[in-house]
């Protein structure tokens, strides 16, 4: 019986072994796959789904999902990219008020965070199923990006901002920083702290986390929050890297960070998983998407190699815990 | 898959048996689950017409083999011989289709459906149409509950039963297979004395009828009239069977036990005189049926150092009046609480734990345990506070109070770190005391606290509620086996249909007493 917390940790590594034997074959098939350019490219791409799938990795973990984390990623980043263009008009007090670069970003988190909040208030007061509530919620954010933006693009935001996209550092991009630390920072909240401990059991078995005392309808609340929150980061990022809020941004990308938060190893029952495999969920995704580009595999291809993978990753990690 | 003729003559027999024996036989039967050897080579005859009365306490293996005659899990090793036979059973269904049903004790019906679609579930009467065909089947269930005198509707929907009747409605759908075996896994834990006297009467009808019934029961008191046979099995060990004419109450305990009872039972600890707990007038309205009460005007009170017995039949509301103590149902509850003389608001578990309460749950993996986490994440689950600053966790402090309690409870773990899931039962209802006793309770709520474990983990168990009495904890313990309850409290509540129905101080106390309190339908 000793033998199975070993299964387990062969299990995490799984996913690394995976990555490697990936990273291994495409640089023997393209030579263009390992060079710094197309590796620090290929972090890029991925810095967007990182900061989605470390919200999703905590709702998932809680025994939830979220569905409206593109919608919400819309949403955010046209709300920011319209108060920084055009201001805020109060009409009833007749005034404009305009915003700085560090107060749109601010406004754009918040408005993240709060949806996420009604995302979290669905599931605890009213107790709907998270598939559910995050499911209206999907329409609903989406709807409002369509009415804020008009349904047109909104553009021209100015180099300031478009450095949170463009820009680099040390010579890397600076969303790989931002995602980067952002990653450091959840593992940490996961790892070390009251709270990543009470979501751990909150996922791996509510009834017990009543039981003992936790808040956990403030848990799940703040879970969803935080989702909500990262989702408006990544609206950001896709923003400014973009010089444009467009009313269809993010569209299908929380199936895309559901498959990372998978493949990484997170049980979607909740109560079992890392940031860790997160992060490798998501390096294998833009690995593979690159990878394939890279080999002129053709995109719908691609679509339907993404999901043999996610149905492979799953499969094998059903057949490690299956073993008890 | 197994196909579905299953039973088909083994290869030992080629050419059939020429006398085929009408039996039902478990031989050498042996099973594990993670953590705990469920059952150890394990023999078990029933004959055609006999009534086979399978004995041992709580742990001793006895619903493992049951679930392995009827399907629900295949042993590890072993046979079972149906008539001389081999048979495998894939399922619960090629069972039954081989003649083998079986009355679960835990209770299998769906709330929402009636009595008389629980009883058909899954092989309803359809007209020509393919339609259910309600007429039919709503006079056969009739048929059926006259038969078992259920005075009830067949169109009333289960969950409006009282528990006993639900028991009643499990043992007509056994009944209605007219299987040729039955399993009757404790089948009076929750039903009236009347109920019982119809019961027994079918089951004499039945063993005419040539029908053969394993019965599991720890109620030494029914065998007289009923046992043709009797099974002993301890610690998922098989001890002895015999003619039940052969055998004595006394021999049978023995058998069961397998050791005096005093040795069992350390009871070393005496009540102090300062009251910890006084529970008013507590109530508890209903969930699913309106105007009837699951706990109803319960009032007692514990003392520092005193050892409190709770005992009831299944569905007397030991549980639920433990779930209201700890805050579960704050809409539903009337009454007062007070600790050490305060009147306490308990409108929450949260607010329980702060007031000094604590409460081991029945069912410790559903509700006591996070399985995936391991021992140290489970012991400080409810007190992480200590454990933190500033919400950063420090794990020195946190290993530092789990190795306290893993010494100090004798819990036996590889690392602090292993997923408490790989830990045998008594090692995890350890796990589960030392989280309570890590928010430094005055009262400790322990429901049924060695459901399933072997004996020895018990042994243990009471020893250390022993100890924790001596140490000035307050401890109320709900427990249906009367032997531990009559070995280590200090005074014991009846609880029946959610009333006290009597109170014995310590040596007061016998087994037919507390019985007779606790049948439904007995109040003074």
């Amino acid at each position: 019986m000793n033998r199975h917390p070993c299964l387990e940790k062969l299990a995490r590594f799984q996913s690394l072994l995976a990555l490697v034997l990936m990273v291994m074959a495409l640089s023997l098939a393209s030579p263009n796959f390992l060079t710094v350019e197309n590796i620090l490219n290929v972090l890029r791409q991925i810095s967007i789904n990182v900061c989605l799938s470390l919200g999703m990795t905590l709702v998932i973990l809680s025994g939830g999902i979220d569905l409206s984390v593109g919608s919400v990623l819309a949403l955010s980043g046209a709300v920011a990219a319209g108060l920084l263009k055009n201001g805020l008009a109060l009409p009833w007090f007749n005034l404009l008020v305009q915003f700085t670069v560090p107060g749109a970003i601010v406004a754009g988190i918040l408005v993240g965070a709060f949806l996420g909040g009604l995302n979290g208030l669905s599931v605890t007061s009213f107790k709907l199923p998270p598939f559910v509530a995050t499911l209206g919620m999907l329409s609903i954010a989406r709807g409002f990006t369509m009415l804020w933006t008009g349904g047109f693009p909104v553009t021209g935001l100015g180099d300031t901002f478009g450095r949170l996209g463009t820009g680099h550092a040390l010579g890397i991009p600076t969303p790989v920083w931002i995602s980067a630390l952002l990653v450091v920072v959840f593992i940490g909240l996961t790892r070390r702290t009251r709270f990543g401990r009470h979501l751990y059991a909150v996922g791996g078995n509510e009834r017990a986390a009543i039981l003992s005392g936790l808040a956990v309808p403030r848990i799940k609340l703040m879970v969803y929050a935080l989702g909500g929150a990262l989702a408006a980061v990544a609206g950001l990022l896709v923003t400014a890297r973009l010089d444009s809020a467009t009313p269809n941004a993010g569209l299908g990308y929380e199936l895309d960070s559901i498959a990372a938060v998978v493949i990484g190893g997170t049980s979607l029952s909740g109560g079992r998983g890392s940031i860790f495999g997160t992060v490798l969920g998501c390096l294998i995704i833009g690995v593979l998407n690159d990878g394939l580009f890279l080999l002129n595999v053709s995109p719908f291809w691609q679509q339907v190699i993404k999901g043999v993978v996610i149905l492979a990753a799953v499969a094998m990690d059903k057949m490690g815990s299956r073993k008890d | 898959m197994t196909p579905p003729d299953s039973h088909r003559i083994g290869p030992i027999s080629p050419m059939g048996p020429i006398n085929p024996i009408p039996a039902l036989e478990a031989r050498n039967i042996a099973k594990s689950f993670p953590g705990v050897r469920a059952l150890d080579g394990v023999h078990l005859t029933v004959r055609s017409g006999r009534l086979n009365a399978l004995l041992g306490e709580n742990g001793a293996g006895k619903s493992t083999l049951m679930n392995i005659l009827a399907g629900v899990f295949p042993p590890d090793t072993g046979e079972i011989l149906l008539d001389g036979r081999p048979v495998q059973f894939a399922n619960p269904r090629t069972a039954r289709a081989a003649g083998i049903s079986i009355i679960f004790q835990e209770l299998n019906l769906v709330p929402h459906l009636s009595i008389a679609e629980n009883i058909f579930l899954g092989r309803e009467p359809r007209t020509r149409l393919g339609l259910l065909d309600y007429t039919r089947l709503n006079r056969e269930a009739a048929a059926l509950l006259a038969e078992l005198e259920l005075d009830a509707d067949p169109r009333t929907p289960v969950g409006r039963l009282r528990v006993g009747a639900q028991q009643v409605v499990e043992i007509a759908r056994a009944v209605s297979f007219r299987s040729r075996f039955i399993i009757m896994d404790e089948p009076t834990s929750a039903i009236t004395e009347h109920e019982i006297a119809v019961l027994f009467r079918l089951i004499k009808r039945l063993k005419e009828r040539g029908t053969g019934i394993i019965y599991i029961t720890h109620k030494l008191d029914e065998l007289p009239q009923i046992a043709d046979d009797i099974t002993v099995f301890r610690d998922g060990r098989f001890i002895a069977a015999k003619p039940f004419a052969e055998t004595s109450r006394e021999e049978m305990v023995r058998l069961m036990v397998g050791r005096e009872l005093k040795e069992l039972f350390p009871k070393t600890s005496t009540p102090g005189t300062e009251e910890v707990l006084r529970v008013s007038n507590l109530s508890l309205r209903h969930p699913e049926r309106a105007g009837d009460f699951a706990v109803r005007d319960v009032s007692f009170s514990v003392r520092r150092g005193e050892v409190l017995g709770l005992f009831g039949l299944m569905g007397a509301g030991r549980t639920e009046l433990f779930h209201t103590l700890f805050g579960l149902h704050p809409e539903l509850a009337s009454g007062e609480i007070s600790i050490e003389g305060q009147p306490v608001s308990v409108r929450s578990p949260r607010a329980a734990i702060a007031a000094g309460l604590a409460l081991a749950p029945e069912d410790r993996k559903g509700e006591g345990l996070v399985l995936l986490q391991s021992v140290a994440e489970n012991t400080t689950l409810a007190c992480l506070a200590q454990c933190s600053r500033g919400g950063i966790l420090q794990p020195g402090r946190e290993l530092a109070l789990t190795r306290g309690y893993v010494e100090r409870l004798r819990i036996r773990t590889p690392s602090l770190h292993q997923a408490v899931r790989y830990l045998s039962g008594g090692n995890q209802q350890k796990v589960v005391l030392a989280k309570w006793l890590a928010t430094g309770p005055k009262v400790l709520l322990l429901d049924e606290p060695t459901r399933g474990i072997d004996i020895n983990a018990k042994k243990e168990i009471y020893t250390l509620i022993d100890e924790l009495a001596r140490s000035g904890l307050a401890v109320v313990m709900v427990s249906s086996e009367l032997p531990e309850i009559l070995g280590i409290a200090d005074r014991i509540l009846v609880l029946a249909e959610g009333r006290l129905t009597a109170e014995f101080p310590r040596g007061a106390a016998t087994e037919e007493a507390i019985l007779h309190a606790a049948l439904p339908g007995n109040r003074n």
